[in-house]
């Protein structure tokens, strides 16, 4: 057991998924250059050293490429884990991802197979609009993609050995400010917490959530940094006498829906809390899921609280406006009262 | 030598004689979906795939009847899919757009336009990192070329010497949009420079031509030299699409390739090499036939696929 950081725990979870199986590999931009970064939030740092630079195999800024020798190489047998810095750059490599993995085991009528992860740091991190959105519900809405986001060290590590596992494509979601990057890589700001992380293999299952805290009064659904504006607000509101359960989802898809209906089932409220822009967003789908299996159980409407339907802007103060606080869940969680 | 010119022109033909069979069932409204024909390129997919091993790869477009057939996915196979019979290589769930069948190296065939360039890469990734001794052809059209994704996946290719062998079939026209509006280079292959890898030029009318630049293609990447980009030369016989009435185009440029067929191209030297008679091409012309009508009655009695296998293989669900 090792206290450690999230970019740390991913790190363990690459290095012994590569001892371990001689087919996982990872590929992406700057993520084994001596002297380099490892990666832009040091998550592969040092794994060239042990693995050399054919296994930790540099990328030219080429994001369709990256995704599409992902694919091709999972097609052909090896387990890729494959890097963008910046969650937005998915963007780029859109088709392969929503065109071609996703969508080869079902054409092949599950003849072929696609077992590649896909990492992405995700969040509003003062770098302006294009380094800065959450797009995990994008993903979610594909079908064939497996969706994780772990908010903590021992997830992390899990979820990303569960990933690396799966015969499918997962793209496995981080928070910038979740990572405890450090060095000159230190996000401002960031919450980095730490966490206890086994030494020995384990893994976390893929569609699993977790309850992050018990209660009668509410239910908080949060995932990655908003999961700990959750677990803040909780504890103001449990001053209050206002007792919150919070559920960390920690699978986007295929979502732990049952955790879900079992928490507001005894509770009657559900606050779900993203950094998600609002619009046909991943909270509307836990909204529109809830009110059609859980109707009865419900006191009071559903409640979101997202980032407005905005890009994200860079002002810091503006910023702070944009991404959930606990402010907001506080008073979210009252207008259900 | 005389076999293997003699399977060439009959793989050549079962693709000709398939497909114009497929315009036919279509034109009866025995096929649904639209059909991208491979009329007049067959020299290609032949000259390429008969050079390669069982457990190589191609990827292909949204004209793969002929990279299907000539990678070996059975007629039979490709005729259900083309019905959407359970027994179609894709279960029902492919269609024209993504007839393929891993088995033989043929991952479902990728319709969005440049995006198995990438993929190609990746497969031959993996062949090099495998020391499989694979190789993978990407083959795309003169539309393709033009895409991001197919100049990411060639540099990609060339940095890391990769066994892979970009076949640009360059048909002239992209959908109706003629090569002169959407290249200022002369050749396709003229673009293999600017990523440090050999580009070819060949007459892609010429199975025997095809073969050869074929050939050193697959040995280089065999060995372990690298990528090459190979530009075939080639004409759609046919329209684009089903409902294509080619007004984009002179019918005096049609005749002038028309002239070049690569089938009869190729049945002349046979007889003229007296390598074999007319009678026996007939003989080849029909036996062709015969496997064609088996495929079309195989495919007909084949049964549809139950409306809830919509819900299954989303994901792998083997072990």
């Amino acid at each position: 057991m090792a206290l450690m950081s999230i970019a740390e725990a991913l790190r363990q979870a690459i290095r012994e998924e590569m001892r371990r199986d001689p087919t996982v590999f990872c590929l992406g931009e700057d993520i084994g250059i001596q002297g380099g970064w490892g990666g832009a939030f040091t998550v592969t740092l040092g794994l060239s050293d042990e693995f050399g630079h054919e296994r930790i195999l540099d990328t030219p800024i080429s994001e369709i490429g990256i995704a599409g020798a992902a694919i091709g190489a999972a097609i052909n047998g090896m387990r890729p884990i494959a890097d963008v810095q910046y969650g937005d750059f998915l963007f780029c490599m859109m088709d392969q991802l929503a065109n071609q993995a996703a969508k080869m085991t079902y054409m092949s009528a599950g003849t072929v197979k696609v077992p590649m992860v896909m990492r992405a740091p995700v969040g509003a991190t003062a770098r302006g609009s294009q380094h800065a959105q959450s797009l995990e519900a994008f993903f979610t809405h594909i079908p064939g993609l497996k969706v994780v986001a772990p908010s903590t060290a021992y997830d992390a590590k899990g979820l990303l050995k569960s990933a690396v596992r799966d015969d499918n494509p997962v793209i496995v979601f981080e928070h910038k400010l979740l990572y405890g990057s450090k060095g000159p890589r230190t996000e401002r700001g960031a919450l980095s917490p730490m966490g206890e992380v086994p030494d020995e293999d384990y893994t976390v299952p893929i569609g699993k959530g977790i309850l992050r805290r018990e209660g009668r009064d509410v239910t908080l659904i949060g995932k990655l940094l908003t999961m700990y504006r959750a677990l803040g607000a909780a504890d103001k509101l449990a001053q209050e006498g206002i007792e919150c359960e919070v559920i960390d989802p920690r699978t986007l898809y295929p979502l732990d829906k049952d955790l879900i209906l079992e928490s507001v089932k005894k509770t009657g409220r559900l606050v779900i809390v993203e950094e998600d822009n609002q619009f046909n967003g991943w909270a509307a789908e836990i909204a529109a899921f809830v009110a059609d299996e859980a109707f009865d159980y419900l006191d009071a409407p559903i409640k979101r609280v997202s980032a407005p339907q905005t890009p994200a802007p860079f002002a810091p103060v503006m910023e702070k406006f944009y991404v959930p606080s606990e402010e907001r869940v506080i008073a979210a969680v009252k207008a259900t009262f | 030598m005389t076999n293997d010119y003699l399977s060439l022109y009959r793989q050549m033909l079962l693709i000709r004689r398939f497909e114009e069979k497929c315009n036919a069932l279509f034109l009866q409204g025995r096929i649904p979906s639209t059909l991208h024909l491979y009329v007049g390129q067959e020299a290609v997919a032949v000259g390429f795939c008969s050079l390669l091993r069982r457990d190589d790869f191609i990827t292909s477009t949204h004209r793969p009847h002929g990279h299907a057939i000539a990678k070996g996915v059975s007629p039979r196979a490709i005729m259900a899919e083309l019905f959407a019979k359970e027994t179609g290589c894709c279960r029902g769930k492919g269609g024209s757009m993504h007839v393929g069948n891993i088995e033989v190296g043929m991952p479902p065939a990728i319709a969005i336009v440049g995006a198995g360039a990438p993929i190609a890469v990746g497969i031959a990734l993996a062949a090099k990192m495998r020391e499989s001794g694979q190789v993978c052809a990407c083959f795309f059209g003169d539309g393709g070329a033009n895409e991001g994704a197919v100049h990411e996946a060639m540099n990609m290719a060339a940095i890391w010497s990769l066994p892979v062998i970009f076949v640009v079939e360059n048909n002239l026209y992209a959908a109706s949009t003629p090569v002169e509006k959407a290249f200022a280079v002369p050749n396709i292959a003229d673009r293999a420079s600017a990523y440090g890898m050999p580009g070819v030029i060949v007459d892609g009318m010429d199975v025997l031509a095809v073969r050869e630049c074929a050939n050193q293609a697959i040995a280089r990447a065999r060995s372990k030299e690298g990528p090459t980009l190979v530009e075939c030369k080639t004409y759609r016989l046919v329209g684009h699409s089903r409902s294509d009435a080619r007004n984009y185009r002179t019918k005096e440029e049609e005749s002038e390739w028309l002239a070049k067929d690569p089938i009869t191209r190729l049945g002349r030297i046979l007889v003229d090499e007296k390598m074999t008679t007319q009678a026996g091409l007939d003989e080849i012309e029909n036996d062709v036939n015969v496997e064609i009508e088996d495929a079309v009655a195989y495919a007909e009695a084949s049964p549809e696929p139950l409306p809830e296998e919509t819900l299954e293989d989303v994901f792998w669900s083997k072990n």
